[in-house]
């Protein structure tokens, strides 16, 4: 829970290289790149000792995970999580490392949470050096009731640290809903009531279990607040997942990434897209939905934004808010990156010949 | 004694020398590889310890077919090639 995340320098993890982005005034510029041509599926932007993590799918090779101890600039590469022996007979995915999809700090130093396709939550307690499952949520029985939405397998996309209360986390999971543990992982309760699935029966589409929260969010200053875009809609918690309310948008409720303002937690950002069956922005011009009174009413952010034959799509980590709330950067699979400056409310372009992009972070 | 040689896509990764093998199945023989660069293994096999998907062995030219045991015998003349498919864009 020590990321220094600085407003002034960003991190874009793409598919063929990890951008190190640094920002004079408001403009942004690619200072550095770490592991041309491998696809970068996540990171961890560096902490305030200077250690940072960065995740590859190497496809034909596997998933590997590099440390840096110096922001980046050097890397080595360390022991990815593995699952353990996969029992004979054992229902569900294999248990194989797919992706690393999620990459947080913990409380204690050193510690970090890693979210994994097929559904894995693993725990390193020396920087990613090694790593364990966390057997109490994997042998839920519940796992097996999870299904994948994006990927043939489930995946844990979000984790969520609780800022001030050590060992209470949250994660969400896509299709798996969200969880929580309060005792350091421990024990773990599911948390998605008042989430709807679309996608099932109608019998089934309030099972919080099978719930698929794109993406979640916690505000840093109420951390009672979260966050969801969900396949099929905006959801807000004012009560720490015990609850979740649904929220209308005007445009559309589609969409993968999330942002909430680091010290407003009424304040959030959405980047959304047409429809599942249609995975573009709405009408092919890009907008951003900007809600500042807790999703009573949004706005529809356009300026600076291609409205023309714009068929980006952006994932679930490719938007981000810096600590300050002012700066803001999204980025799209087709290779597109924009920066606000003004608290979203307007944007520019940074480039539009990057790869495609998986994941945007500051820090 | 048989010979394993690897692809060299892997020398952007690893440090890959072909290795001389006194096993007699292919899986021995990766064993003895994987014994003098711990690293490898994670290139080749998956959690469970078999062959990635899209990696593929040939022993003395024939593919194998068994991806999980790798159990194809070895031959004290036997050349295999550690190959990836041809995949991506």
């Amino acid at each position: 829970m020590t990321t220094n995340t600085r407003a002034d320098r960003a991190w874009v993890a793409t598919r063929k290289g990890l951008f190190e982005l640094r920002r004079q005034g408001e403009a942004w510029d690619v200072h550095r790149v770490s592991f041309l041509a491998d696809p970068v599926s996540m990171l961890l932007p560096p902490q305030a000792d200077g250690r940072m993590l960065a995740a590859l799918n190497l496809g034909h090779f596997g998933v590997k995970l590099h440390a840096s101890d110096d922001e980046g600039a050097s890397w080595t590469e360390v022991a990815a999580p593995a699952y353990p022996p996969q029992p004979e007979g054992a229902e569900g995915p294999a248990w194989t490392l797919q992706q690393l999809w999620s990459l947080e700090a913990g409380h204690a130093p050193g510690t970090v949470w890693a979210g994994t396709l097929p559904g894995g939550l693993f725990r390193s307690a020396d920087f990613g050096r090694s790593w364990s499952l966390v057997d109490s949520l994997w042998s839920r029985p519940e796992r097996l009731g999870w299904f994948g939405g994006g990927y043939d397998a489930p995946g844990i996309h979000s984790i969520c640290p609780h800022p001030e209360r050590p060992g209470e986390v949250l994660i969400g999971i896509s299709c798996g809903g969200v969880w929580v543990t309060r005792d350091d992982g421990a024990t773990w309760s599911l948390q998605a009531d008042g989430m709807r699935a679309a996608y099932m029966p109608p019998e089934g589409a309030g099972d919080p279990n099978i719930q698929d929260p794109h993406r979640i969010v916690r505000c840093p200053s109420a951390p009672d607040v979260l966050w969801a875009q969900h396949h099929n809609g905006i959801w807000r918690s004012g009560d720490n997942a015990q609850s979740w309310q649904e929220l209308a948008a005007p445009w559309s409720t589609f969409g993968f990434a999330v942002a909430v303002h680091p010290g407003d937690p009424d304040r959030a950002w959405f980047a959304p897209g047409q429809a599942d069956q249609c995975r573009i922005p709405p009408d092919a011009a890009l907008a951003v939905h900007m809600t500042g009174d807790g999703g009573g009413s949004f706005e529809v952010v356009r300026e600076g934004l291609p409205q023309q034959h714009a068929y980006d799509l952006v994932y679930r980590h490719g938007l981000a808010v810096a600590d300050d709330g002012d700066h803001l950067l999204m980025a799209s699979t087709t290779g597109n990156l924009w920066s606000s400056g003004n608290g979203g409310r307007g944007w520019r372009e940074v480039s539009h010949t990057l790869p495609p992009v998986y994941a945007v972070r500051f820090g | 004694m048989p010979q394993i040689a690897f692809t060299p896509h892997l020398r952007r990764f690893l440090d890959v020398p072909e290795v001389t093998s006194r096993a007699g199945t292919l899986r021995a023989a990766l064993d003895d590889a994987f014994a003098r660069n711990p690293q490898l293994r994670g290139y080749l096999l998956d959690d469970q310890g078999r062959l990635r998907p899209n990696m593929v062995v040939f022993v003395d030219g024939r593919r194998s077919a068994d991806r999980v045991a790798l159990a194809d015998p070895l031959r004290p003349d036997s050349r295999v090639y550690v190959l990836q498919a041809l995949s991506g864009g």
